[in-house]
Order: structure tokens, then sequence, then C-alpha cells
């Protein structure tokens, strides 16, 4: 227990918690947005890879960082964009085609990585992002630099959070998001295009989600692996409910997430970590995001016409 | 856009649309191939005879696609029911460790094949059954909890092949004990490397095919997955019904995790199944979810995989040039089969 205690009091826990959770609130947030307009988007964990990928490799070939998160933001929304097309007019199963979009997302950067780097074993790594200590903030005793000394994602993660909040609960585009996803036909009825709303939620979700795996590479883990997003995707789509389906909610689930994450990597150090076996807390941030969804089960708020096509002229 | 269901779609409209969806599909496998320096031609030409061009190749695609007719199976008898089991790996490897156990000396012979074979499915429905409980008592999507438990499954699996299940022979090697000579499957004709798993596979997809339409089962997956409220109304007992798809579903899965040790490896490691529980879902959405339609489905799929390694080699064009033509594949074809009902029309 004394363990337990020290790890939480120390500065770089909670600097690690907020590391942890960025991609996680990015890819959280693109995933809301789709399902806020009725769309479960199983395709995150594909898309997460292609931004991962896509971020890693524009840096890697000489561009600057910031091209590198939006090089992943773009490859993110034409994945994004086929999954809208297919499931938004054409009304095909968002479990099929997300699992489609998945396979297809991940894929392309298997190969693409072997295309451009055939026989390398160790991947090369760029210099990813610094990290910037905000002024005055990052000087608060305490908790102040291992809250506001991140890399400048992170603070972009934050930022993209409180902006789709205020646009889905304080703009009328965020009103007719809204109205999309619970109930298309008065939507419809009141002029709004179902469609055009629904594909480009879609596609913005999708950029974030990509913009999440490129954290990854680019401020994270400097260099692109196959399986580095490891169900990361999944557990996004865990959180959005464990949020119940609220931007500030789904923020405060991810670092929730984050701390327990944080915590079971620095618990293997102590003696704890010597008697359980190594692979019982890396599976708990897949047991808890399952404990998650079973505690928020009878309070879910889903949008109503989440996984719903619509298409015009039926009623 | 809009789309207006078709009453009566012509013949040329319902083999039309697949056939695209085809040819697009060896589009993208050539626009691939040009953009690894090679030819198209050729390199589709060693797919080809990479996945049937010798006997050698012929029974490598038989052997691979045994799993994925299991997997295939699984995924096809739960979609049918909107039962949206994504956790066919992790219940396939329930099925493997069930094997490994019984089939190391637990189950003398000659019990051990069938008793090994049913306590694995029951492993692979039991592994199933938690989400599907959570689905029908908490209202807790599955689609999610399957999902992750294929996760927490392999970190079990390694956990056991590092401890309690591993193989003290085995090198330090995370791999099980190699199962006993009588706890394998036999090769159907001696010499020829395929076993009787597959013949097992072939047999399950008829049982299927009789449950599915010969049975009250059958009718009442099919009436739940069309449509759960109107089944329930009928008289339907919807949550009794999603409970038996899921066990036999997971049964299925769990087939091929026994057939993959029993019959081919001969012991459990963490290589085993390289996403069968994930393919087995591009199987059963090509095969329209009809359990026979699943036999040539998973035949092609393991040919494009079979045949894509040979290539790889050969060509040097990447492997996983077949994880994007089978995802081209299923995304293109669900979209044909869809247009083969519907017409899309402006306004």
């Amino acid at each position: 227990m004394t363990d337990v205690i020290d790890i939480l009091l120390s500065a770089t826990f909670w600097a690690a918690v907020i590391r942890i959770a960025s991609p996680l609130i990015f890819a959280t947030m693109g995933e809301l947005i789709c399902e806020r307009a009725g769309v479960l988007n199983l395709g995150i964990e594909g898309i997460m890879v292609i931004g991962a990928f896509t971020g890693w490799i524009t840096v890697y070939a000489g561009m600057p960082l910031w091209f590198g998160v939006g090089a992943a933001m773009g490859a993110g929304m034409l994945f994004g964009l086929l999954h809208a097309t297919l499931t938004v007019p054409f009304g095909l199963s968002q479990h099929v085609v997300g699992l489609g979009v998945t396979l297809l997302a991940t894929s392309t950067s298997y190969f693409a990585y072997r295309l451009i780097l055939p026989e390398v074993t160790s991947p090369p790594k760029i210099t990813p992002f610094a990290e910037w200590a905000i002024p005055g903030l990052s000087d608060i005793p305490g908790l102040g630099p291992a809250l506001f000394t991140q890399t400048p994602l992170t603070y972009a993660a934050f930022v993209v959070a409180g902006v789709t909040a205020i646009i889905l609960y304080r703009t009328p585009l965020g009103l007719a998001l809204r109205a999309v996803g619970e109930n298309p036909s008065a939507a419809a009825s009141q002029g709004l295009s179902v469609t055009a709303l629904r594909m480009g939620a879609v596609i913005v979700g999708s950029g974030l989600m990509a913009v999440g795996g490129a954290f990854l590479t680019l401020s994270a883990f400097s260099s692109f692996f196959f399986e580095m997003v490891n169900g990361r995707g999944w557990i996004c789509i865990a959180l959005v409910v464990f949020g119940a389906w609220k931007p500030g909610k789904a923020v405060l689930g991810a670092l929730l997430f984050a701390a327990f994450d944080a915590l079971q990597v620095r618990l293997q150090q102590t003696p704890i970590g010597a008697v359980l076996p190594y692979q019982l807390f890396l599976a708990m941030p897949f047991l808890l995001s399952i404990l998650a969804l079973i505690l928020m089960s009878r309070r879910a708020e889903v949008p109503a016409a989440l996984m719903q096509p619509f298409n015009k002229g039926e009623r | 856009m809009r789309l207006e269901p078709i009453a009566a779609p012509t013949l040329a409209r319902r083999l039309g649309f697949p056939a695209a969806a085809l040819a697009l599909t060896i589009l993208v496998a050539s626009l691939l191939a040009l953009t690894a320096g090679a030819n198209p031609f050729a390199t589709l030409g060693l797919i080809l005879e990479g996945a049937a061009g010798s006997r050698f190749a012929a029974l490598e695609t038989l052997n691979r696609a045994t799993p994925l007719i299991f997997t295939g199976l699984a995924i096809s008898v739960a979609f049918r029911a909107k039962l949206w089991n994504i956790g066919a790996e992790a219940q396939l490897y329930a099925g493997a460790i069930v094997t490994v156990l019984l089939g190391t000396g637990l189950v003398p012979w000659p019990l051990v094949l069938p008793v090994t074979a049913l306590v694995a499915m029951l492993a692979g429905a039991l592994v199933l059954l938690g989400p599907v409980l959570l689905k029908t008592r908490l209202g807790v999507d599955e689609v999610v909890t399957t999902l992750l438990l294929n996760f927490v499954m392999l970190l079990f699996v390694s956990y056991l092949l590092e401890g309690p299940m591993k193989d003290p022979g085995g090198m330090g090697w995370p791999k099980s004990s190699p199962l006993l000579p009588e706890a394998r499957l036999p090769r159907i004709v001696e010499g020829l490397r395929l076993h009787w798993g597959f013949l097992l596979a072939l047999l399950a997809a008829v049982a299927v095919w009789v449950i599915q339409t010969r049975t009250t089962l059958g009718y009442e997956i099919r009436a739940v997955g069309q449509n759960p409220r109107a089944a329930r109304f009928a008289g339907v007992p919807v949550n009794a019904v999603l409970v038996k798809t899921a066990l036999l579903s997971g049964g299925l899965a769990a087939l091929a995790g026994f057939s993959e040790v029993a019959g081919l490896k001969g012991h459990l490691s963490l290589d085993l199944s390289p996403g069968f529980g994930y393919t087995g879902i591009i199987v059963a959405m090509l095969a329209m979810l009809n359990p026979l339609a699943v036999i040539p489905s998973a035949l092609f799929v393991a040919g494009v995989f079979v045949g894509s390694d040979s290539m790889s080699r050969a060509a040097g064009v990447p492997t996983y040039i077949a994880d994007i033509l089978l995802a081209t594949a299923l995304l293109f074809m669900v979209l044909a089969i869809l247009l083969t009902r519907v017409r899309v029309v402006r306004g």
C-alpha cells in the first residue's frame, strides 16, 4: 500500500497520466463526434494506425512535425470519407464497414511501411515534439511542472476536447449534429441534410482519431512499429460509452483510465509486481474498460439513432 | 441521393455487381503491385500459382482454410442473429487451451479426441457467454466487450505459456508441451499433409446449414436478426435465442483452435492464430452469411493468404497485399450486394 501512495505522490506519475491520456482524448473525441451524429465508427483502431504511420513517415521524410500531424489528419479523413460514404448514403452495416476500414487502414500502413523500409528490423527514430513549459503555470509548486510541462500535442488534445464541447452544446452546428443522431427524420423535416452532417462528422471525427494515432509516433515513441496502437481504439469506444457521450465526462474517463495505466506500469516495479504475473497488469486496461461498460450500462444515454441508417422517403 | 428497393432484381444485376466488385479488387491488387515495382500480371499469376499451382500449394490452402471455415461459420451464425461476435479470436484460443490441457495425458485413448472437441466447444461457448449475458441482462454492447476480451485472452495465453503450461523441454520458448500422439487428429490420407480437421470443418458447415434451414432455432435466429421487436411480439424468446446463438458461435470458433492444435501444430503457442478470428468476419461476409458458401469463401481467403506469402518471397511485393485485398474485397462486396437489391435515385 505504501508503494501505491508513493506512486500517487510522485510528480512523474501525474505527468505520465496526462501524457497517456492525450492520444485517447483525441481519438475519443473523434469517436464521440461520429456517434453523436448517429454513426458508430469501428474504423477507429485502423485509423489510429494509419495516423501513427502517416505522421511518422512524413516527419521521417524530412517534413516538420506539424506537417506530420496534418498529414495524419488528412489520411484519417480519407478513410473517414470511405467509411462515411459506405455507411451514410448507402446505409451499409456500420459494424462490417468499420471493421473493414480498420483492416484496410492497418494493412495499408503495414504494406507502405514494408515498401519504404523493406529490410529494416528496428524502425528508424525521428525527433519527436519537445516538451513546452507553459510560463507561469509550470512554476506552480507541486503538480505545476508535471501538468504544464508537456508536448504541444497534449495541450492540443485538451483544446480539441474543449472545442468539441463548445461546438456540440453552444453552436447551431452542434445542435444539428445532435439532432441527426437523435432523430434524423425530424432533423430532415427541419431542412437539415442528414447525409451531409453525418458524413462531415465521420470525416472530421476520423481525422481526430488519426491525430490520436500520430501522437503515439510524434510525441510518445518516436518511431512506428507494428501493433503499436494495441487496442487503444477499442478502448476509446468504451470511453465514449463511459463518458455517456459527453466530451467532459469522456475526458475525465480518459484521465481515470490513464491513471490506472500509469499505476499498473509502476506497480510492476514494486514487490506486488514481483508476485503477480506481468500479463495481469497488461490486461488491466482491457478489463477496466469492460468494467466501465458494465458500470455505465444502466445510465448510458445512447444517441437514439446510433447505428440507424437514414434513407429519405422511408419512415 | 436516395435508395429505392427493387422488387425483382434481374439476373444481370445480381451477377453484375458482385462481378464488378471482384474486378475492382483485382484492379486494386494490380495498382499495389505497380507501386511495389512489380508486374501486375506476374504478381497475380504468382498469387494464383502459390495458392493452387501445385499439390503442395493446394494442400497448404486447404490447411489454411480449415480454421477459417470454423471461424467463418462462427461469425455467420452470430451475425445472422445480429449478434456482433468480434471475439472469435479469444474463443479460438479457449478451444486451443482445452485441447492442450486434455491432450497431454488427462483423457485416455480412445476418448481423448471426442471429449477434447466437446470440452473445447464448451470453453469457447463460455467465453462468448459472458459478453452475451452482459448484452441481454444489462444492455452492454457486445462489439466492444468481445473485442476487448481478445486482448485479455492473448495475455492469458501468454501467462499460461510462460507459467503453468510451459513446455519444460521447450528451450525457454513460450510454448506448451506437445500433445500425445493419440490426441492428434490423424491425416486423411497417409503421406498427404491434410488432417481430419478439414473434414470436420466441412461437416460443421453442413450441420450449421441444417440448423439454420431445418430447425426452429434456425428460424428463430433469423427472426431475431431481422427484427428483434417483431420477433419478441411473435413469441420468440429473443434473449434465449441470443444465448443459444452465442453458445453455437463460440463453440464453432473454439473448434478452429482445437483443429489447429490437434491437427496441425501439435502444441499451443502465441502465434497459433494470425487473426483467424478476425478473418472469419471477412469469410462470413463474402459468403453472405450462408454456411455452405462459407466453404468456398474460406478457400478463397486462404488462397489469397497462401498465394500472397509465396508471391511475396518471389516478387518482393510485401505480403500485407493479402490483407489489403481482402479488406477491399469485403467493402466492395457488401456494397455490391446492396446494389443488387436497391437502386440509387437522385433527390
